[in-house]
């Protein structure tokens, strides 16, 4: 492995810092009443929104409807994340110094395997709150799921819903991107080098 | 008939143009019937685009009128002279509790008891550099001499101070450039007791020579903006009407017109309007405040009441301070001067260079108008002519500028447009005057319906005018709008003042009687309007800041509910326990954390009100039911879809039962919820 990929590989494993600093996903709500709209920030280890209280004003406009309220204490995985987030930070670094290309083919592949759980898990989570509806709910429209879009627009009711990846997913694809570079880099220099070598 | 008409509207919309026309005659033969006869003359066809603010958009101003005998502040947008908020200062507003909740009663709290009403007249603006800058307002009580401080973050009354030594808050209250001091003159002037404190005993044919008035200094905090009386002028037994401080090279001054210095203590209509001349004092605050840190001041016992709001806890306390200090005239040499003015002088107005005061004899022929620079030579001269109390009085010359004549008929109020001109009310005469003050010569005159008191022009009692527009508040109202019986509210009339001439652009009613008013460009208090109080800051020591740990205590007599609101339900909202002779407070928290959701509390048979919680924070009512039965409360303030629902049951039990107190909100399952997710029974 050259100096570039090793580089690379570096830049990689320090992109996924960026799940640290930005949410992986925004919900956006508006409705007539909300002109100043309702965002909800999903990170790697919280629960934000457009301001302090946005879950609880999620959760009152939810009860309505009969949807458990949302609470970061219930999900596990916001637990478990950040560590699996750090793992492949130290492992990718680890790598960058090791300078053992092959690992790079593992590291992003588990990566992909990763960031597809993670959207997988997510989904059902939205499945999960959409459809498990309380049959107390105060107002039931029949048929009626509330799925939120995992991306892009859909309309529940009064609120137009939008959902959107956020920049802190934007560095598990900048870590995708590196690091496949860098194997791409490092296999031309090693064939390059074994090219000189039968030579 | 307005249905029938707009039904015919629609069949001519749909029939076409002929229908279209004769429901057009329909309607005007109808509003012929209803025609107002009141004046529209010189209202130009086009003024509506001049104070249209189309839906969905915000007024250019923030004005603040005050309402006179109603107690409070009304805020309305210029130029669309929307009405904005009600603000509730002297009196009790059952709308939102205030003066009724236990957090704000205290408020309302004087050396003469409870006061739940006051004649609020003059709305000043707390000041930085001579500029408004829209972090409060400051305005008077005039019957029972308060000052009180409104938060323009909150829009709410934060502050209330007593004024010992005085009897009748009118010449209040006015703030110097920095708001280093907040001045406040006493309209009649009464006896005082120096030794023992507060008014004193005498006869009514000793006002000569005992009846003193009495100036307040009270200072500011400049962070805070919390009040403190630092001490007081007594001055002679005249009446003070008006007042309003200096500007640059005059900054350091405060002007005050009187009235009544023929000390006339009956008929004054005539007893008072002898003199050919009363004063315009003029007091130097700064030369003041040195005196009396200098040990000039004497000191005297008081009993008078300071209010304040807690920001954190949103509760009022009382403090009762039992001294005051004060400065004598006589033993402050330089301090207080008098000028000689024409006849029962109201306003005083001073220009925005500071140079020139103009005083509005009510009864004068003329309008006087003196100039600070002839008065800072006259003290050099002593140009004076004799003294009253130890105090010079100038001599008429030596301190005059010049006199507009023929103004009009009842010279009230002037205000100023920073390009040179002034803008006096007349009352007898009903209109607006717009003058020069340079060359003293009246440019254009501007009927206005009827009578009018004062007028503002947005900064025109500060250094720079914002001079686009004028608010005259006018006494009479007749026929300006439909009518509603014999009491109609007072009008306000919006001119536009950017031209060379005067033109009339809107009428709009008023509450009750605005005295004074002040206007500020929105975007000086708009970005500080505080959107909802936050939960965890709440410091209220009845606050209950999550719905499990709402309560129901019985102390003796005394039951205390620590209850929770929230879209769309109480905890608790099934109360059981009490009992007749108990007296039961209410401690609501309102646990919305978003803009613009209020919650209401009210519950059957209180004698008091029902209160209004902003989400954030905690309110108090005080409940003392007198039959045995079950009694609904409920949430006044329509909050959502399930507004209806947001209610609940307390159980009043006869006196003496054996009832134990209880109290819960929604039940509990026997069912398991589905999918065995957290059980979400009851309340979440």
């Amino acid at each position: 492995m050259n100096k570039l990929s090793r580089l690379l590989m570096f830049l990689a494993a320090l992109s996924l810092g960026l799940l640290f600093l930005s949410p992986m996903w925004k919900i956006y709500l508006k409705a007539p009443q909300y002109p100043e709209g309702l965002e909800m920030h999903i990170w790697v280890n919280k629960i934000s929104g457009s301001s302090e209280s946005v879950l609880q004003n999620f959760n009152i406009l939810n009860h309505y409807i009969g949807m458990e309220p949302i609470h970061a204490e219930s999900f596990a995985e916001l637990k478990i994340m950040p560590y699996i987030v750090i793992a492949f930070m130290i492992t990718g670094a680890i790598i960058a110094l090791a300078g053992k290309w092959k690992l790079i083919l593992y590291w992003v592949i588990l990566l992909m395997i990763g960031g597809a759980v993670g959207v997988l898990d997510f989904y059902l989570w939205l499945v999960k709150f959409g459809t498990n509806l309380s049959p107390e709910a105060p107002i039931k429209v029949p048929g009626m799921t509330y799925i939120p879009p995992l991306l892009g627009r859909k309309q529940l009711l009064n609120f137009e819903a939008l959902s959107l990846p956020s920049t802190g997913s934007l560095g598990i694809l900048l870590a995708l991107i590196f690091a496949a570079i860098a194997y791409y880099v490092s296999r031309k220099n090693k064939s390059k080098e074994q090219t000189l070598i039968t030579t | 008939m307005r249905e029938l008409l707009g039904n015919l509207k629609t069949i001519a919309a749909g029939v076409g143009l002929p229908l279209a026309l004769i429901s057009g005659l329909f309607l005007q033969s109808c509003s012929e019937s209803n025609r107002s006869t009141a004046n529209t003359e010189g209202v130009d066809e086009d003024v509506a685009k001049a104070v249209y603010v189309a839906p969905g958009k915000h007024d250019e101003l923030y004005s603040f009128l005050s309402g006179g005998f109603n107690g409070q502040v009304s805020v309305y947008g210029i130029p669309s002279g929307r009405l904005l908020k009600v603000i509730p200062v002297f009196s009790q507003f059952p709308e939102n509790g205030y003066g009724y909740n236990e957090e704000t009663r205290p408020m309302l709290m004087t050396s003469h008891g409870f006061v739940p009403w006051d004649d609020l007249h003059h709305p000043k603006l707390s000041r930085a550099e001579g500029m408004a800058d829209g972090r409060w307002l400051f305005v008077n009580g005039n019957n029972t001499p308060r000052v009180a401080r409104v938060d323009l973050t909150t829009f709410e009354t934060v502050e209330i101070m007593e004024i010992p030594n005085s009897a009748g808050n009118h010449c209040s209250p006015y703030p110097t450039n920095n708001n280093e001091y907040i001045l406040a003159g006493t309209r009649f002037s009464v006896p005082l007791d120096l030794a023992k404190g507060g008014m004193g005993d005498a006869s009514l044919e000793e006002y000569k020579d005992k009846f003193r008035g009495s100036i307040s200094f009270i200072k500011v905090d400049k962070d805070k903006g919390d009040m403190e009386l630092d001490f007081q002028v007594l001055v002679p037994g005249f009446d003070y009407d008006l007042a309003n401080g200096g500007k640059g090279p005059s900054g350091d001054w405060v002007f005050f017109t009187t009235y009544n210095t023929e000390k006339a203590r009956t008929m004054k209509e005539l007893g008072a309007s002898q003199n050919d001349k009363d004063y315009l004092a003029a007091i130097n605050w700064k030369l003041a405040a040195k005196y009396a840190a200098e040990g000039k001041a004497h000191e005297m016992p008081a009993n008078y009441y300071h209010n304040k709001m807690d920001h954190g806890t949103h509760k009022a306390t009382s403090t009762i301070k039992k001294k005051v200090r004060y400065l004598l005239p006589e033993e402050c040499p330089g301090m207080m001067y008098l000028l000689p003015a024409p006849k029962s002088p109201h306003g005083i107005d001073v220009d925005p260079t500071g140079e020139y005061m103009v005083v509005n004899g009510k009864l004068a022929s003329t309008l006087p108008v003196f100039s600070f620079s002839k008065m800072q030579k006259a003290i050099e001269d002593k140009a004076f002519d004799g003294e009253v109390n130890g105090i010079p009085v100038f001599k008429y010359d030596a301190v005059l500028y010049g006199e507009v004549k023929e103004p009009g008929l009842g010279p009230l109020h002037t205000e100023f447009d920073g390009k040179g001109n002034a803008y006096s009310t007349m009352f007898v005469s009903s209109e607006v005057v717009k003058w020069n003050v340079k060359d003293l010569k009246v440019l254009d005159r501007m009927p206005v319906y009827y009578s009018p008191g004062h007028l503002m022009i947005p900064g025109g009692d500060t250094k720079e005018p914002y001079g686009k527009y004028l608010v005259v508040m006018n006494k009479i109202t007749k026929d300006r709008y439909l009518p509603t019986g014999p009491e109609l509210v007072h009008s306000a009339q919006l001119i536009d003042i950017s031209g060379d001439k005067m033109r009339m652009l809107l009428d709009f009613p008023t509450l009750a009687e605005p005295h004074y008013a002040q206007g500020i460009p929105a975007d000086k208090v708009a970005p500080n309007s505080v959107k909802f109080f936050k939960l965890d800051q709440n410091t209220h020591p009845e606050a209950v800041k999550k719905e499990a740990d709402a309560s129901v205590t019985r102390q003796g007599k005394n039951v205390k509910v620590n209850m929770t609101s929230i879209r769309s339900h109480f905890v608790p909202d099934n109360i059981e326990g009490v009992q007749v002779g108990d007296t039961v407070i209410f401690h609501v928290t309102n646990l919305e954390q978003d803009w613009d959701v209020p919650h209401g509390f009210a519950v059957m048979g209180a004698d008091n009100a029902e209160t209004l919680i902003m989400p954030g924070a905690t309110q108090s009512l005080r409940w003392v039911p007198k039959q045995a039965g079950v009694y609904p409360f409920y949430c006044t303030d329509f909050c959502s879809a399930l507004h209806q629902e947001m209610q609940g049951y307390i159980r009043v039990s006869p006196k003496g039962s054996n009832v134990p107190i209880k109290f819960s909100s929604g039940e509990k399952k026997s069912v398991p919820p589905p999918n065995g997710g957290p059980s979400s029974a009851g309340m979440n």
